[in-house]
């Protein structure tokens, strides 16, 4: 069996006509290539936004990624109002943070009912599963569809978020909307503990790699997802504004698209990373919720990336709900609401500057960086997206994998691999296209 | 009665539009239960190997092998249906063509920016017909519903070639021009019930700039409350920059 050959080519589109490939080769048992490739969409994005007012920047860049356009427009509000020197109020920061509860939650629960429960059932799809599971379909659907209703009153929608904007919120939710928003978290507690005891019944491949994760992390007791310092277990803190240092990108020959690495040969962003070190910090129901799935810090199961978001998803549930109920106590400040065309009436002075936005979205850290000049027009843009960050840790989890999984069928090898990528959440179009497979040479 | 077979693909895009189709919730499965879907790949990894009664189109054009494979589609499709801004009129990603492209490359990309090849963002119908229109970044879930069902019946539908000021006046919304900022409301077709005005912010074009816009009538606005011109222009291209290159070019 150890002399075996094994030609794997997986190849997808990604999102956006670009391409990328899971390349496994394998000559007389010993492992030649292991290879991950993803190459972003070439939409230009960071050269169209050179011109623009750093103020349109939220309502551009949100378009990058429409499963993320929350988290990319929290990042870009963040970099803007770092550029412009601007300080956002104590309650803007709460509705943020809510809006964040939201993006993970929603982005969690599809990642977690679409694209790994399938795996687990071994069917290609959900679509199967509205005949078999029925059920689960519907409250997967339905938690999904909660998620969006709570974002539909806070922002207008979910995809494409209207109301968020550098300098604060056009518009502030009312009496009613937070009693709405209290209603619809509170109603889908059931559902999340059903979730939870469905997910004590799954079992997820066993697979350790011991790597360097890398996420926020502050000196308060809040679990850091809106800001903070970078840091890593292997014990590397820096401020946001190193974010390059951080991600030290470097070229490789067999890939177009650009790999990250920091303290040894790469390093992991996304749920995992944020647990393994912020592990203390999360909400108690989601540290009850971790010991019953067995997951605990450090865990170097990538695997449990996906049982790391479910935990999450508990956090963010129980986090939104006390931030609501915080709001409600206090009252909201209706002077606060802002105009949109603030820059077109100077309403926040204009200087010249450089920001830096480091936001926790769902699959890890997300950069977004402005460089603008005294006019507040963006001269230089740079976005570094999470996909991009764990690329190279997931090519080391293959190489580490492979070996170990040899003995069995091509099938299995390929379900394996395909997994793996997939419990990094990478994007929903690649990893459900990665189930295209081709063997060569068996 | 048979089910028709749909299908759904996606170019030059963020995938918010296929996600708005995922956020119709419960909803969702009733649609499903009017239609057979053969294809979609943010939710399935199914495919489908012949005709399809209705093809849904979303994403610009931006490189030949897109128009190679939007032509192919479009062989196989008794019905397409463009569907969100990138589709319908180019969207943000017709802000590249205000660039050179080859710099545009270089600046993103360095110097593999080779591997990056692209042309001129083209709205859908620029390069094949287009039977039906479903606007907006993104999509206005009951408009795409109600082109669906006048889809499968093979009747027309309409866009509002009206500005989205009706509905917004409708909705009781200050001007925007009124507090002092720009909007691109009065060229703008509606059908979007004022979402973003709605909602405190302006409205950026996003489903396209009227068949006959109120010219003189915009130009006496943007006068009246002494708007650059350079700031109109952009907030026009920052959707409805495809509109230069025409039909089929």
């Amino acid at each position: 069996m150890n002399k075996r050959n094994i030609k794997i080519n997986v190849e997808y589109l990604t999102r956006v006509e670009g391409h990328g490939n899971i390349v496994v080769d394998v000559k007389e048992g010993k492992l030649h290539m292991c290879n991950l490739e993803i190459v972003e969409s070439p939409r230009f994005f960071e050269a169209m936004l050179r011109g623009r007012t750093v103020f349109e920047a939220q309502h551009i860049t949100s378009r990058i990624c429409g499963i993320c356009s929350c988290g990319h427009t929290l990042a870009s509000i963040a970099a803007a109002e770092d550029a412009l020197g601007f300080v956002p109020s104590e309650q803007t920061i709460a509705l943020r943070k809510l809006l964040l509860h939201y993006e993970m939650l929603d982005s969690h629960i599809l990642h977690i009912y679409l694209l790994v429960a399938p795996d687990v059932l071994g069917v290609k799809s959900f679509v199967p599963l509205i005949d078999t599971h029925n059920k689960v379909v519907r409250r997967a659907l339905r938690m999904k569809k909660t998620c969006n209703d709570v974002c539909d009153i806070l922002v207008g929608r979910h995809v494409h978020p209207i109301s968020a904007i550098a300098g604060g919120f056009t518009k502030l939710p009312r009496q009613k909307d937070l009693d709405d928003m209290l209603n619809m978290l509170e109603g889908m507690r059931p559902d999340m503990e059903a979730t939870l005891e469905l997910f004590k019944t799954v079992k997820l491949p066993e697979f350790e790699r011991d790597t360097e994760y890398v996420a926020l992390v502050s000196d308060n007791g809040e679990y850091p997802l809106l800001s903070g310092d970078l840091g890593s277990t292997d014990g590397v803190r820096m401020p946001r504004q190193d974010y390059r240092k951080m991600t030290n990108e470097f070229v490789v020959s067999h890939s177009s698209a650009k790999h990250t690495k920091l303290s040894r040969d790469s390093f992991a962003v996304g749920a995992l990373a944020r647990l393994n070190l912020n592990y203390d910090k999360l909400h108690p129901k989601a540290k009850a919720a971790a010991e019953a799935i067995g997951l605990k810090p450090k865990c170097t199961n990538p695997y449990m990336n996906t049982a790391a978001q479910l935990v999450e998803c508990v956090h963010c549930l129980e986090d939104a709900i006390e931030i609501i109920s915080n709001l409600k106590a206090k009252g909201v400040n209706y002077d606060e609401e802002i105009l949109v065309g603030v820059n077109e009436q100077n309403k926040i002075p204009v200087k010249a500057g450089r920001g830096v936005g480091a936001v926790e979205v769902p699959r890890g850290i997300l950069y977004h960086e402005y460089e603008i000049d005294e006019t507040g027009r963006i001269v230089h843009a740079n976005c570094i997206i999470p996909t991009n960050q764990n690329t190279n840790n997931i090519e080391h989890d293959m190489r580490k994998l492979v070996p170990e999984i040899m003995g069995k069928s091509d099938e299995e090898i390929t379900l394996a691999l395909e997994m793996l990528v997939r419990a990094y959440d990478p994007c929903i179009s690649c990893s459900t296209h990665f189930l295209d497979v081709k063997f060569v040479n068996r | 009665m048979k089910k028709p077979k749909v299908a759904f693909f996606d170019f030059a895009c963020c995938e918010g539009c296929q996600l708005q189709v995922a956020n119709l919730g419960e909803q969702l499965l009733d649609v499903l239960g009017a239609i057979d879907v053969v294809e979609f790949r943010e939710v399935m990894s199914e495919k489908w190997d012949k005709d399809y009664d209705v093809a849904i189109i979303e994403g610009s054009i931006t490189d030949e092998h897109a128009v190679e494979r939007i032509k192919k589609i479009r062989q196989r499709s008794k019905v397409l249906i463009a569907y969100g801004s990138c589709a319908t009129i180019g969207g943000v990603n017709g802000m590249k063509n205000g660039f050179d492209l080859e710099d545009a490359g270089k600046y993103v990309y360095g110097k593999d920016y080779k591997f990056f090849p692209t042309i001129k963002t083209h709205a859908v119908h620029q390069v094949v017909p287009v039977d039906y229109f479903v606007n907006g970044c993104p999509i206005y879930q009951p408009e795409l519903v109600a082109v669906l069902k006048a889809a499968l019946q093979g009747i027309p539908y309409y866009v509002p070639d009206y500005a989205v000021c009706v509905e917004c006046k409708l909705n009781e919304n200050v001007c925007m021009y009124q507090r002092g900022v720009a909007c691109m409301g009065p060229v703008t077709k509606a059908g979007c019930n004022s979402w973003c005005i709605n909602n405190g912010n302006i409205c950026y074009g996003c489903r396209g700039i009227l068949s006959n816009p109120n010219e003189s009538g915009a130009k006496d606005v943007i006068a009246k409350y002494s708007i650059p011109m350079d700031m109109v222009m952009n907030k026009m291209n920052m959707y409805n920059k495809c509109r230069e290159l025409g039909e089929n070019e």
